[in-house]
């Protein structure tokens, strides 16, 4: 037998305690989602009437069963508040995806074109504001964006407004801060693609007469797609459940899923709905994060 | 002649300027700001620690930094303990029954949005009929981090070259024991920034927190997140920098672990 073989028997045995956690703290409380959001709302503490009761044997599990209520889901379609703000957290999600293409394609490129050793610093210097307070970084822009804020001051100054401009509670100031909070999210992986891209690649199309630009459109680009793939997917999938940022920047007469989900939970007491809510989104996001694994899949098996 | 490719263009070094003043600007301006003496934001009044004694002496607040605080140093040694054991599983275990679902349930919460995270633990949580507070929060945060430990861990073990181990277990070591002489120094320095990471998402987290707390048992995050959407106080400026100076010792002890591991001929944790 292979030290290898040998080795794997406690390897997993090792990975017991953690396995049961993750199914006791993250798989069995999505079967309590699904189950509320089936249950009716009722005024109670807590607020749903109970849709299973297991003490009860097989046949009151049974006439449970047949006493699933969809019309939390039914609600969900039928109220235009819900679709609104479906709509409304796909159409940030996209946009602001493509919003961070397009700035932290620059900057991960500028990164891998730096000499090796500044790459590290670089990089160390882009993750930091990661570890720094998410909270804190949206806080410091409320500082800047308020009505006599650093921004508005600079812009009377210099003329270029003549009276403050409105800036917190717009689309403007949430996407700003969205792309703010995710940018490193996106240029990580970015980054890695292009400095792990052979140099000699450019330098035969450059030899072969392409022009840098052409020959970026044909080799650089097409070899980082798998770095657009996972950086998009990394940022699409919870910018499309984010609630901080929209309620703290973003004006509140359309709301995002996450702030109607939050909405429901706290301030209606509505629990069946605001699970329901969480179902749907859940399913939204089944195809994205797929997508993601399988793009991680096999860049794990290209790098192996 | 070719142009060098790895030339460094303007283009490139201004988007790389103008991406990284970006990023820390805002954060430079908060903490200038916290020494402002003016009681209006905006006006500058001269340099003072004022805010700085005001938060001192907020009861209030400091409950709730005194709660975040235990809350991120326990569930980050949770974390860091069962992540770490999970990345032995998922690095060394080869195939095993359930390995992907396994890997499914850590790897989702990491881009899973925090709503629902923080919604299905707290349904599970009145259904045990659990006490809401300091353990649940600490429970919850445990769930969160130690998916990016194991990510932290996984990636160094990988990167390890497996012989050293091999050769222990060939010189008479059992495997337990090759894990703990061999490969347990060598993964300790991502072990150490795995738990970093987990005490610094722990000491952010506004949305899971507010799921899984009680009444009158805040964390910092959900204290000035209400205080946020109330407008701007000086005061939070100065307790935001404060976390930021705790959070930039850790960076520098997390890089120092990282240098560490580096200097022994390894690739570095992606983190």
């Amino acid at each position: 037998m292979s030290a290898r073989r040998i080795f794997a028997r406690p390897a997993r045995l090792a990975a017991i305690a953690p396995y049961l956690w993750m199914v006791l703290f993250f798989l069995v409380p999505f079967g309590f989602v699904l189950k509320i959001s089936l249950s009716q709302t009722a005024i109670a503490q807590p607020p749903y009437t109970p849709v299973f009761d297991f003490t009860e044997g097989r046949a009151a599990l049974a006439a449970a069963f047949a006493q699933l209520s969809f019309d939390n889901f039914r609600l969900l379609v039928s109220d235009n508040l819900y679709i609104l703000s479906y709509l409304r957290s796909l159409v940030v999600a996209v946009t602001s995806t493509l919003i961070l293409l397009l700035i932290g394609y620059p900057i991960a490129y500028g990164m891998a074109r730096l000499p090796r050793r500044w790459q590290g610093v670089a990089m160390m210097l882009v993750i930091v504001p990661f570890w720094t307070s998410f909270l804190i970084r949206i806080y410091a822009w409320i500082n800047i964006l308020q009505h006599d804020g650093l921004l508005n001051q600079v812009l009377l100054a210099l003329h270029i407004v003549s009276a403050p401009v409105v800036w917190l509670s717009t689309d403007t100031a949430m996407y700003l801060g969205i792309v703010y909070s995710y940018l490193p999210f996106m240029i990580l992986p970015l980054y890695a693609t292009l400095s792990r891209m052979d140099a000699s690649l450019l330098e035969a199309a450059n030899d072969l007469g392409a022009s840098p630009l052409r020959a970026f459109w044909l080799v650089t680009f097409p070899l980082s797609l798998p770095g657009v793939g996972a950086g998009a997917l990394l940022c699409f999938i919870p910018i499309v459940g984010e609630f901080v940022i929209p309620d703290l920047l973003a004006g509140s007469n359309s709301l995002m899923i996450g702030q109607t989900l939050w909405l429901e939970f706290f301030t209606n007491k509505d629990w069946p709905v605001a699970s329901a809510a969480a179902v749907a989104l859940l399913l939204l996001l089944v195809p994205p994060l797929v997508l993601y694994d399988r793009l991680q899949r096999r860049q794990l098996a290209g790098k192996g | 002649m070719a142009r060098p490719v790895n030339s460094i263009t303007r283009f490139n070094m201004t988007s790389l300027a103008l991406g990284l003043a970006f990023l820390y600007l805002p954060i430079v301006i908060l903490v200038i700001y916290s020494f402002n003496a003016s009681r209006l934001v905006t006006v500058w009044g001269g340099w003072s620690l004022r805010w700085y004694h005001e938060f001192f002496n907020d009861r209030a607040m400091l409950d709730a930094a005194w709660m975040s605080l235990s809350v991120a140093a326990v569930s980050a040694t949770l974390a860091t303990l069962l992540g770490t054991l999970a990345a032995i599983g998922l690095a060394r275990g080869e195939r095993f029954r359930g390995r992907a679902l396994f890997s499914g349930m850590l790897y989702s919460p990491l881009v899973m949005p925090e709503v629902i995270s923080g919604l299905s633990l707290l349904l599970l949580f009145v259904a045990l009929s659990a006490e809401r507070g300091f353990w649940t929060v600490t429970i919850a945060h445990t769930t969160l981090t130690m998916c990016f430990v194991t990510v932290v861990v996984q990636s160094r073990l990988s990167a390890l070259d497996r012989s050293l181990e091999e050769a222990a277990m060939d010189l008479g070591c059992d495997p337990v024991r090759a894990f703990l002489m061999v490969t347990l120094p060598l993964i300790a320095p991502a072990i150490i920034a795995g738990w970093m990471l987990a005490f610094t998402l722990s000491l952010d987290d506004v949305v899971i927190a507010s799921f899984t707390t009680g009444p009158g048992s805040a964390t910092l995050p959900i204290r000035i997140y209400s205080e946020v959407r109330l407008g701007v106080k000086p005061e939070i400026n100065a307790i935001c920098t404060l976390v930021i100076a705790l959070i930039a010792v850790i960076i520098v002890v997390a890089s120092f672990a990282s240098k560490l591991s580096n200097a022994r001929g390894e690739s570095a944790a992606p983190l």
